[in-house]
Formats: C-alpha cells, sequence, structure tokens
C-alpha cells in the first residue's frame, strides 16, 4: 500500500440516503475507498447505482430534502469534508476539490463571458488582482488546447461548439489546481472522436498537475483506457475493487463478468458475423425494494440459497482485489 | 450482396436557414448530400458517424417521414420517392422504424397491447378476438409477457419499452425495419439483450434493417456491410468484417481509433482527429473532411472525391483512396 501522506482522498463507509415518496432509500451503502496523488480511480456501473449520489456527497452538494449524508467521512487531504460547516465547505469546493459534469452547461453559466467565469472562480479562493486573474483564465484556456484563448475568453458559452465547452469547464475546474478531481461522466454525451480527444486531455493534466481523478463512467472502455483502480456498484454498493489490469484480467464478482461479456467489441479481423452477446437477464432491482441478501442475486446464474439471505461481505481476493460475492473464489471455473 | 430490397440513389436532403423578421433564407443545411447505398433481403446495414451527419434525416427520408430534395428510392425495384400518400400505403407496411428514446414514441394514455396491435387494427388485418391472439403472439415474440397487455408505457423499464416498439413494428409483418439508435439510451446489460432479440427476430423473419448508431462496436456486431458518414455524404462502405480489418478512409480509421477498447493491455486511446465537426450549414469545400484530416492535400480543399470501388465491394471516397499516403 502506498504511503498515508499519498492519499489526496480517502472515504470510508459513505452512506446516503433518500427520502422520497416511494420510501427511504440508500443510494450510497457502506463505500470505502481511497485515491492517491495522480492516480485515476473509475467508478463504474449501470444507471441509478450510485455514482452520481457519490460524487454529489464528496462535493457536499446531495439536495437535502430529499437527500442527506447520514454516515461515513471524506477525507481529503487529511481533513474530514463532512465535519466541515458550509463555510469552510465553500472554500475547499471549486479549489482543493473540484468536478466536472457530462453537461457542461451544469457548471458553466449562460450569461457570462467564458474568461470572466474562470476570473470569478478564482478570485473566490485566492487574493489576486482582476488582472492577474484574467491572465490565469486565459492561460488554462490555453492548458484544455482552446484555440485563439484570449479571443475565447471574451466570449459566451453558446459560441462554444460541445467539445469546446466541455475544455471550459474543465479550464474552470482545474484553475485552482484542485487535489482532486471528479469527473461524471465527463464525455458521455459527447461523439466518439471528441471523447477520445477529452479523455486525452484529461488524462495529460492530471499527469501535468498531479492532481487525483475520479473518473465516472458507464462504459468499461472508458474505465480501460484511463483508469488505474477502478470500483465497479451495483444497487449503491461497491460489489469489486481492483486495479484495472486484475479487473479486466479476471473479474471475481458475476456481475462484473456479465457487465464484460455482454459489450460489444470493436471486431478483431475474422469475427464472424452477427455472434449474439451474453445477456444479464432481468433489470436493476428498485432502491426501495432490495432483497435482504446479495442484491444481484435475482439475475445472478451462480445464486444459491445464502446469496438471498445473506449480503456477501467484500473479502479480499489478494492484492488488493475485493469483491463481494459468496461464490467469488468459484467464478472463473463456473461462470 | 443478395437481390436488393432498398436502393437509394444520390438522396439529397436540404433544409433552408433563414434569419431575420422577413425570415430570408441565409443558407442551407446540407443535412444529406447525395447519398447512395443498397440494403439486400435479409441484410443489414449499420449506418455509423456522429451526431449531426444524417444519419436520421437518411432514414426518414427512405421512409418518406421527410420529403428528398433530390434522388432517388427504390423498394423492391418500385420508385418510391414521389409516391402519392394513397400509393405509398402498401408500402408503409413493409417499412417500419423503432427509434432511440421509446418513451417519447409510445402514447402514455395507450396500454402496451393497444400500441402494439393499433397497426393491424388500423390495416384491418384481424378482426377482434383474433387481434388480441396475434398482439399476445408478438409480446412472446419479444420477450414480454402476455399478461402485461393491459399495463402502461410507464410500468416498463427502459428495455421492456424498447420490446413494445420492437414488437409495434413486427406487428405488420414488415421487409425493412429501421432502427435509429435503438439501444443508445439503455444500459450495458439491457443493450445487449435488445440486441440479440433484434438478431433472433432477423433469423426467424428474414427481414433488412438499415441500423443506425453513433457507438461502432454496437454496429460491428449486428451488421453484415457498414457504411460510415461524415457531413451528409458516405465516405467508405464495406462488409463489415473488411471495413474493421482494412478501413481506408482517413475518417474511418479515426473514428476506430477512438474507441476506447475494453482491455487494459491493448493501445491506449490515440485521437486521430482535432477540432470538432464542421456546421452542415457552409460545409468545407471539396473533401468535407480535409479541416481536419492528417493526411490533406492542397487538392483536398477543392477536389471533391467520388464513392469509388476499391475492391471486393469496399468503397471509398478519398483522393488518397487508401488512406495511407500510398495514392492510386
Ligand atoms: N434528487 C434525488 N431525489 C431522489 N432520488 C434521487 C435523487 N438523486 C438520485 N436519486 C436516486 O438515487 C439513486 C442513485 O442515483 P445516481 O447516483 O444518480 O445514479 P447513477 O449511478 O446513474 O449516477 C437512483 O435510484 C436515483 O433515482
Ligand atoms: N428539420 C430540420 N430543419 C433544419 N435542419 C435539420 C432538420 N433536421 C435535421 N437538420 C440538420 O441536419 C443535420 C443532420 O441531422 P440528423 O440527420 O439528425 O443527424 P444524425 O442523425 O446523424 O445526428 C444536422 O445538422 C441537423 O441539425
Ligand atoms: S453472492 Fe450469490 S447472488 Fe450474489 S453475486 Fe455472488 S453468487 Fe451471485
Ligand atoms: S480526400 Fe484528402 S482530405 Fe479527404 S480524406 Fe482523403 S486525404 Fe483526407
Ligand atoms: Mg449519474
Ligand atoms: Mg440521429
Amino acid at each position: 500500500m502506498a504511503d498515508k501522506t499519498d492519499l489526496v482522498l480517502d472515504v470510508k463507509n459513505l452512506k446516503t440516503v433518500f427520502f422520497t415518496n416511494s420510501g427511504l432509500f440508500k443510494a450510497v451503502d457502506d463505500l470505502s475507498f481511497s485515491v492517491r496523488r495522480g492516480e485515476t480511480l473509475a467508478i463504474v456501473g449501470e444507471s441509478g447505482c450510485g455514482k452520481s449520489v457519490t460524487a454529489l456527497s464528496l462535493m457536499r452538494l446531495v439536495p437535502d430534502p430529499p437527500g442527506r449524508i447520514v454516515g461515513g467521512s471524506v477525507a481529503l487531504e487529511g481533513t474530514d469534508l463532512l465535519a466541515l460547516d458550509e463555510s469552510e465547505m465553500r472554500s475547499v469546493r471549486g479549489n482543493r476539490i473540484s468536478m466536472i459534469f457530462q453537461e457542461p452547461m451544469t457548471s458553466l453559466n449562460p450569461v457570462m463571458r467564458i474568461g470572466d467565469q474562470i476570473v470569478e472562480a478564482v478570485r473566490l479562493h485566492r487574493n489576486i488582482s482582476s488582472k492577474e486573474a484574467q491572465g490565469i483564465a486565459v492561460e488554462m484556456l490555453r492548458l484544455v488546447r482552446i484555440p485563439e484563448p484570449a479571443r475565447r475568453a471574451r466570449e459566451y458559452p453558446h459560441q462554444l461548439s460541445g467539445g469546446m465547452r466541455q475544455r471550459a469547464m474543465i479550464a474552470m475546474a482545474l484553475a485552482c489546481r484542485p487535489a482532486l478531481l471528479i469527473a461524471d461522466e465527463p464525455t458521455t454525451a459527447l461523439d466518439v472522436t471528441i471523447q477520445a480527444q477529452i479523455l486525452a486531455l484529461i488524462l495529460d493534466l492530471q499527469k501535468e498537475l498531479g492532481t487525483g481523478l475520479v473518473l465516472i463512467t458507464h462504459d468499461l472502455g472508458v474505465v480501460a483506457q484511463t483508469a488505474q483502480r477502478v470500483i465497479v456498484m451495483y444497487a449503491g454498493r461497491k460489489v469489486e475493487e481492483a486495479s484495472v489490469e486484475a479487473l479486466f484480467a479476471a473479474p471475481k464478482h458475476p456481475y462484473t463478468r456479465g457487465l464484460m461479456a455482454s459489450i460489444p467489441a470493436v471486431p478483431a479481423s475474422g469475427v464472424a458475423a452477427q455472434a449474439r452477446l451474453n445477456e444479464i437477464p432481468g433489470t436493476v432491482p428498485s432502491l426501495v425494494r432490495l432483497p435482504q441478501g446479495c442484491a444481484f442475486a435475482p439475475r445472478c446464474k451462480l445464486a444459491i440459497k445464502r446469496c438471498e439471505a445473506e449480503y456477501p461481505p467484500l473479502s479480499d481476493w489478494g492484492g488488493g482485489h475485493l469483491a463481494a460475492c459468496w461464490r467469488a473464489e468459484e467464478v472463473a471455473e463456473v461462470a | 450482396m443478395t437481390e436488393a430490397l432498398l436502393e437509394v440513389t444520390d438522396l439529397k436532403k436540404h433544409y433552408p436557414v433563414r434569419a431575420g423578421v422577413l425570415r430570408r433564407q441565409v443558407g442551407t443545411v446540407h443535412a444529406v448530400d447525395g447519398v447512395s447505398f443498397a440494403l439486400g433481403i435479409g441484410e443489414t446495414l449499420g449506418l455509423v458517424g456522429e451526431s449531426g451527419c444524417g444519419k436520421s434525416t437518411v432514414a426518414r427520408s427512405v421512409l418518406r417521414l421527410v420529403e428528398p430534395t433530390s434522388g432517388q428510392i427504390r423498394l423492391d425495384g418500385e420508385d418510391i420517392t414521389h409516391l402519392s400518400k394513397t400509393a405509398l400505403r402498401p408500402h408503409r407496411r413493409s417499412m417500419q422504424i423503432v427509434f432511440q428514446d421509446p418513451f417519447a414514441s409510445l402514447n402514455p394514455r395507450m396500454t402496451a397491447g393497444d400500441i402494439v396491435g393499433e397497426p393491424i387494427a388500423v390495416h384491418g388485418l384481424a378482426p377482434g378476438k383474433e387481434l388480441d391472439a396475434r398482439v399476445a403472439r408478438l409480446f412472446e415474440q419479444v420477450g414480454l409477457r402476455p399478461d402485461q397487455m393491459g399495463n402502461f408505457p410507464h410500468q416498463f423499464s427502459g428495455g421492456q419499452r424498447q420490446r413494445i416498439c420492437i414488437a409495434r413494428a413486427l406487428a405488420l409483418e414488415p421487409r425493412l425495419i429501421v432502427c435509429d439508435e435503438p439501444v443508445s439510451a439503455l444500459d450495458v446489460s439491457i443493450q445487449a439483450q435488445v440486441i440479440n432479440l433484434l438478431i433472433d427476430l432477423q433469423r426467424q423473419h428474414g427481414f433488412s434493417y438499415l441500423f443506425i448508431a453513433h457507438d461502432l462496436a454496437v454496429v460491428a456486431h449486428i451488421s453484415h456491410r457498414v457504411a460510415v458518414m461524415y457531413l451528409g455524404r458516405i465516405v467508405e462502405i464495406a462488409d463489415k468484417d473488411e471495413l474493421f480489418r482494412n478501413p481506408r478512409h482517413p475518417y474511418t480509421q479515426a473514428l476506430l481509433a477512438s474507441v476506447p477498447i475494453a482491455n487494459p493491455l491493448a493501445k491506449k486511446l490515440a485521437p486521430l482527429v482535432d477540432g470538432d465537426v464542421p456546421s452542415p450549414v457552409n460545409p468545407p469545400s471539396g473533401c468535407a473532411f480535409h479541416t481536419r484530416c492528417r493526411f490533406a492535400m492542397e487538392r483536398c480543399k477543392t477536389e471533391r472525391p467520388a464513392l469509388l470501388d476499391a475492391g471486393d465491394g469496399h468503397q471509398v471516397a478519398c483522393l488518397l483512396n487508401d488512406g495511407t499516403g500510398r495514392g492510386r
């Protein structure tokens, strides 16, 4: 394991719940993970599994009501963010910890020039002149490879293309050189050639600035190409964690295996026309009515009696490869 | 290729861009700008390309949901480009469409059974009792339970709603089903279920698919042939295996290189193109890809490459022809 001081983020037993008309549910349940300086941790899972709520919990931006963080700790550079009051949190948010979204207009103000928005973000946290901040804004736009950054700084978000807006949002998020960047599906809405550009950019900048990165995605291809470590979530829980190499070489959880088998691959030469894909039967369960035992049991080919009765603990299967499955040991043979 | 079911020749669809109080035309969107292809019986032709390149406009033109600006659409050898509404009616039955967003295309106030049975009822193909039995069979074919016929769209999951759309498309026993991004909104595990269903149904019924998606892996999986579009034109078309093994157009190469491969040991992301797709309002002159092409030459700015045969039914529209700089 890495030196403790190397940890940028250390999340322990995070629990976030929602109180809704259909009942109370745990959107994030007992989630622990850590991110080192310069490391990329991917969080992967299908829609509704709690990825965005995890991100919002780290940022302390969970809408309350209906949501609330009810347990755990989120240590950023040693400080528990959950113990801060709101004004202390404001001085951390956008400064030491930043977030970018799938839809750039979530964080860009449509009626403010791009450059001014970055200036505002920087001056919120640093005591510098507006002129200095403007210099930083143009420099950030250059860093995210927006052509003619000085001219672009004077434009409004709607004057930029989708890919350029994404870059502007990244520039703003990184302007204060945060220790941790959270990217929630940053390329999901983009075309594949633009996605490749933006992912390459994020990784370059991360390397350059030493930022820790939490990259949230539903795309296992993006995970494989970007992350060092990965967490697989299902119904609010971490069901598997491993280095990317270990996860793709030998997934331990039947859900992870199922996901991997269900993605069509760009065929290598000689692949037969139209092969059927492996499918995971059924659908993701409703969080309001989770089964008592393993949440994946209704869809799992390997489910046994015990799975329906008891939730499997996360066990270490060697080298920090964690999986929560009663039959993880046998998965490779039987699945 | 086998006998052609659908033949599209030099299809164009232009939209005027108007501005100002007088709504004067200030430009033209070249949404589809000279597309030709043929689709065989029982064949799946995949149409890929980034958003705005004209895929949906091709789909809608083929189905005559929009009127083409010019060009020709032949179904079973018959020119249907200019048929009147009534003359088109028998052809409507044989061409169906499945959209990306199953929720938007389902009437929330109709039961799933009525939605699927509606086209049969409208065409008067099955009286009373028989209709129910046919709808029940369609439900079974797409993996829904007949006892769900009385449920409303919101009571189904996204994947199940897409199954309802597919059942409705099947109802009139079509020969062509146009699928416009049918799995793009679905989670991967559900996406696999729907892709398998589409493959199984084609094997049973022998109809043809025009299958549109922006996800190359999905298209690669389901198609026999694949056409790549860029700014309103087909830049490359070939048998699936040939296209992926031997992509010749620089844009196809860039698309393929951009797909993140789900294997950490495979080569890392290599963006082979810079910048965004230019606007189709004033598309670049010559080869429309020249503003982003690694191999662009002076003459690419003025000469428009035609889609030419490069052997084995592999067609490419590039002045280099093989995209590697070797020339023709
Ligand atoms: N503001 C909210 N109110 C009620 N439920 C919410 C809210 N935000 C998220 N949820 C629920 O929490 C669960 C996890 O959501 P989310 O984290 O957004 O999933 P994803 O993995 O797709 O990002 C889902 O069931 C979602 O419906
Ligand atoms: N009804 C319309 N009026 C004007 N422009 C349109 C219309 N429909 C589509 N377009 C434009 O035509 C181009 C192609 O659109 P579309 O066929 O939907 O692309 P794709 O399906 O490949 O994303 C886009 O630039 C789009 O904005
Ligand atoms: S615990 Fe049981 S049901 Fe859950 S994934 Fe493992 S084998 Fe399947
Ligand atoms: S014609 Fe020229 S610009 Fe167009 S793809 Fe070929 S080499 Fe590139
Ligand atoms: Mg989300
Ligand atoms: Mg479209």
